[in-house]
């Protein structure tokens, strides 16, 4: 992969938004500074890079892997709220437990919760011929409504008084730092996770096989590929990561599932795959990106009084200039 | 309100409840010691789940951001749209490792738990003042959460509303059911009974804090149902006053004040005044004092104020209103008390007893009271 | 109007749902029209979204400025137009996705009119006027479900319109020909590119409206809250209405109906659960997708060159 687009969209970014921050008014060269300082800067900005970074890691993946199937998934969102509240049932359910059963448990129960939730998308898109983006982005909000109801209604814990929320899962149960740093270790999952998704995708049967579908499916048919079984698995197996990174946002983050579970990670993730190309390992670079601007959004607003929305722009200009810098790149075609 | 840095006389009123003192002995050195390294200028960062002008809360607390910003010595940072996620950890923490900020004001109710305590016991030379939670023995002692009784605004818009109504049909836009917004909508309720026993309050739950165009059909559908004064609790009640304006009816505001928006409707509001218990909590870090653990104060503290009557409220109306304020504002007069019934018939507060605005019961509300139609 | 029984009153309700559709159907009308323009030249735009908040931004900032909604309605559809041509340019270059230009695009439009924007949240600008059509009625919840915007009508002609023009127009049949096979398009000598970005920019124009419609009529204010999605759900009622204006149009009167339950009902004291009820347009359009679709009809009218649907 050359490096090329990136390097001009990155340049073409910051003169870009450079431009846009002097003309309202700001100074843009300590603008332009600050990103850099505010995102990797220092050690500590590089951690809250990365804390920010962890959970988007995950979101993209339920983007990417049902690409290799030739799907577009955009509901990663209410795959990874639904996922959260499962795993937070699970500590509640079995108070008393062993530490590594219960967040091996807690794990399991988000994956297949958020893998359920998406692979109905799959399944709608095979049995009944439903568009699954269509059907993703109305399902995240159906997704978003049984989780208010439930978190609000008989999963709700009384004592959670103005922010209704489930039961806390208790410091037993929860996640914490990395040692010597401030990142939790939902980070580390999330690398294993892309890590294993690239070796899935790129050095097995599986992989190949749905690659084959998400390129041609009509060949795929002929050639005697399962095809609906092969879409219905990248879509749970995507799901199952969002559903994980809601797991890890209720163990490591949260202490238990309430609405802010609903951060934006899910669409976040629908960006940082495009701009990967939906390459597993990709992933993790964008996300970083994201985690980087969200940091030095922060900076921004408190040592130039920008307003947030500047993240929001720079993010925005960022993605638009490397998603148009793909054109310099003879290699590789998106396939969705 | 004077425009001095701080009114002494209302230290003296102000509450103080739960276990500050003790903690005092222990509180003074580390404070003392990280002001004296920073002598001239203490920061304070300040975090908005919103955005800051917003018409209703988020600008609410910037309005006493931007006060004390303007006092000697004092430097303020601020940031907007910060979600209930592990963003709002983050910049606490870069609050105070990039901007030596000495204390932070987290604005937001879910911002409590557990960012704030979590933070607290991380950088314990910090102060951190919430606002909304409930601090209690054994959290850390450097966070102090603050509150206004707002309900007693709410109780004298009740009674404007229900004396200005023609129907005594009123109506309630809500976010969500929790203590803090229930107990506005009861004490709006309470309000209006006082002058007509037949009023009732129609409640309509939005479902979250920022969804205008819901806001907007649930102010219609209630108008439709023959409403004719609406309030709110949402982030931002420009929608709903505008809409009840439009529809010809009456409005009564809500974090700030919002007759700007309805010249003809508008009967008063109920606003927030931070830079009460802003002032108090920098002032008191500043001199090295212990955190305040536990502040809330209503209308006699200067936490909450009312909007100024609007052209619709008669005279007749206003004298009621004013009397029942003037009782208040000696803190002689109990909103919730027995015997009340909530509105599925269950008897919640006994005959005789009397909940007092300090009493931590009512901030875990979760009834609606007789006369409000709706279910939570 | 009151009911004392306690029970739901039908006719009340199904009145609020007249209402909810006259109110709240105009921006979805809009941006799905444009859409539906977009897709079928064969692109497709999901940055709508973001051309819908800014188009609300821009408008309620000229409305107020110049002191005339209307102006406010131009500015809208001009910005959303300059947001279209920016979109169709990028997915000219080769090898540029427009689902993800879109997503982008969606994120740059809203940050860009929130930033623009903050200013705008105080001060009031003035807002369309209705046209009263239940003055016949002493109903006064009849008179206020027939108080509608202009913008509706004109919306709902414009799908008929529509529907006619892609069949029986030289224009029409260059955006389907183009839309559905860019190779013989060529080959006929229609300049295919031209009429892509041109497509992107009228469905901007549009959505930039719908979204005016928001700031300028109903709720009628600027803040950043002011959609929830209303774009991105209007983008993929397009696909629900298989690219046929008329079906935008219902689709659009179908989806802002069924919002207004949820309101409609608690106005009438059942408050609990209104999160499902809330969520009442989306269960109905999924149902409605999973009924009458099937998987050898799923593609039927769509545009042969269209990304989303064809791979």
């Amino acid at each position: 992969m050359s490096l090329l687009p990136l390097v001009a969209a990155l340049f073409v970014t910051a003169v870009l938004f450079a431009l846009f921050v002097a003309s309202q008014g700001y100074p843009a060269f300590d603008a332009l500074a600050l990103v850099g300082k505010g995102a990797f800067g220092s050690a500590f900005a590089w951690q809250n890079t990365l804390s920010r970074a962890a959970p988007i890691m995950l979101t993209a993946l339920c983007v990417a892997l049902p690409a290799r199937a030739g799907l577009l998934i955009i509901g990663g969102e209410g795959a990874l709220a639904l996922g959260g509240l499962a795993a937070a049932m699970v500590p509640v359910v079995l108070a008393g437990w062993s530490v590594l059963l219960v967040q091996g448990l807690m794990a399991m129960a988000g994956f297949v919760v958020g893998g359920g939730w998406i692979a109905l998308s799959g399944w709608l898109r095979y049995k009944r011929g439903v568009n699954e983006t269509i059907s993703s982005l109305l399902l995240a909000y159906i997704g978003a409504a049984v989780f208010n109801f439930l978190v609000e209604g008989i999963l709700r814990d009384p004592a959670s008084l103005n922010k209704p929320s489930t039961a806390p899962i208790g410091d037993r149960y929860a996640i914490g730092a990395i040692p010597g740093m401030d990142v939790h270790w939902g980070l580390v999952w999330g690398f294993l996770v892309c890590i294993g998704a690239w070796w899935l995708m790129r050095h097995t049967v599986f992989g190949f096989a749905t690659g084959v579908v998400g390129g041609n499916p009509r060949a795929a048919q002929m050639v005697g590929l399962p095809v609906g079984r092969l879409m219905l698995m990248a879509c749970f197996l995507g799901g199952g990561a969002a559903g994980l990174a809601g797991m890890l946002e209720v163990a490591a983050v949260h202490g238990d599932a309430n609405a802010d579970l609903m951060a934006g990670y899910g669409y976040a993730g629908i960006l940082v795959s495009f701009a990967a190309r939906h390459h597993p390992l990709g992933v993790i670079a964008g996300a970083l990106l994201v985690g980087g601007i969200g940091a030095s959004g922060s900076l921004l607003q408190r040592h130039l009084d920008l307003p947030d929305a500047a993240t929001l722009v720079l993010q925005g200009m960022l993605f638009v200039s490397l998603l148009a810098f793909e054109t310099l790149n003879r290699k590789g075609v998106q396939r969705v | 309100m004077t425009d001095s840095k701080y009114n002494p006389d209302r230290r003296k009123v102000i509450r103080l409840i739960g276990g500050a003192g003790a903690a005092a002995a222990v509180q003074m050195l580390p404070f003392g010691a990280g002001l004296a390294r920073a002598a001239e200028k203490f920061t304070v960062g300040v975090i908005y789940v919103g955005s800051r002008d917003d018409f209703g809360y988020n600008q609410s607390h910037a309005q006493a951001a931007a006060y004390i910003k303007k006092l000697p010595g004092i430097e303020v940072v601020e940031e907007e749209r910060v979600p209930e996620t592990i963003d709002v950890e983050k910049t606490m923490e870069a609050m105070i490792n990039e901007d030596g900020a000495q204390m932070i004001f987290a604005t937001s109710f879910g911002y409590f738990n557990p960012y704030v305590l979590k933070m607290a016991k991380k950088y314990p030379n910090v102060r951190f003042a919430h606002c909304g939670g409930l601090w209690s023995k054994g959290m850390p002692t450097n966070i102090g959460s603050f509150f206004g009784y707002i309900d007693e605004c709410e109780y004298l818009s009740g009674i404007a509303a229900a004396a200005t109504s023609k129907s005594k049909k009123l109506g309630f836009v809500a976010a969500k059911p929790i203590p803090q917004v229930l107990r506005n909508i009861n004490a709006f309720l309470l309000g209006a009974r006082s002058v007509d026993p037949k009023a009732t309050v129609s409640v309509i739950f939005t479902g979250d804090w920022s969804l205008p165009v819901k806001e907007a059909e649930a102010a219609n559908s209630l108008i439709d149902q023959g409403v004719d004064v609406l309030t709110c609790h949402v982030d931002s009640p420009k929608v709903v006053i505008e809409t009840a304006e439009r529809r010809g009816i009456y409005s009564c505001g809500f974090h700030v004040n919002q007759a700007s928006l309805a010249p003809k409707g508008y009967l008063t509001g109920a606003e927030w005044e931070w830079k009460t218990p802003y002032v108090i909590l920098v002032d008191n870090a500043e001199s090295g004092k212990p955190m305040i653990n536990f502040l809330r104060g209503g209308l006699k503290e200067g936490f909450v104020k009312t909007s100024a009557f609007g052209p619709a409220v008669s005279p007749a109306t206003r004298k009621i209103s004013m009397a029942v304020k003037a009782k208040m504002l000696q803190d002689e007069f109990i909103i919730f008390k027995g015997p009340l019934k909530d509105n599925t018939g269950k008897t919640v507060i006994a005959s005789g007893v009397a909940l007092s605005q300090q009493n931590p019961v009512l901030e875990s509300m979760n009834y609606l009271v007789d006369g409000v139609i709706g279910q939570i | 109007m009151s009911d004392a029984s306690g029970g739901i009153a039908v006719g009340s309700l199904l009145l609020a749902l007249l209402g909810g559709a006259m109110r709240v159907s105009t921006p979805f009308l809009f941006v799905s029209l444009g859409e539906c323009i977009t897709e079928k030249s064969g692109r497709i735009n999901l940055g709508l979204e973001g051309t819908l908040v800014f188009g609300a931004m821009s408008g309620y900032g000229v409305a107020y400025l110049t002191g005339s909604p209307w102006l406010g309605i131009l500015a809208a559809g001009g910005s959303g137009l300059l947001l279209g041509v920016m979109h169709g340019l990028l997915c000219s270059l080769p090898r540029v996705n427009d689902i993800a230009v879109g997503i982008a695009m969606m994120l740059f439009g809203t940050g860009l009119a929130f930033f623009l924007g903050k200013p705008l949240i105080q001060p009031v600008a003035p807002t369309l006027p209705s046209l009263i059509l239940g003055g016949w009625s002493s109903n006064t919840q009849i008179q206020e479900a027939l108080r509608i915007n202009v913008l509706l009508p004109i919306g709902i002609a414009l799908a008929f319109a529509l529907r006619w023009a892609f069949v029986h127009t030289r224009w029409g049949l260059a955006l389907r020909l183009v839309g559905d096979n860019a190779a013989a398009a060529r080959a006929l000598g229609y300049p295919v590119v031209p009429v892509r970005i041109v497509a992107t920019a009228v469905g901007g124009f549009l959505a930039g409206i719908g979204g005016a419609f928001l700031s300028l009529y109903y709720p009628g204010s600027w803040n950043e809250g002011l959609s929830s999605g209303q774009g991105l759900m209007a983008v993929a009622l397009v696909i629900f209405a298989r690219w046929d204006p008329v079906r935008c149009a219902l689709a659009a009167l179908l989806f802002g109906a069924a919002g207004a339950l949820g309101p409609a009902l608690q106005s009438q004291g059942i408050t609990s659960g209104y999160y499902l009820f809330n969520a009442a347009p989306y269960v109905l359009t999924l149902i409605l997708m999973s009924m009458s679709w099937s998987s050898g009809r799923s593609l039927a009218g769509a545009p042969g060159e269209l990304s989303l649907v064809n791979r």
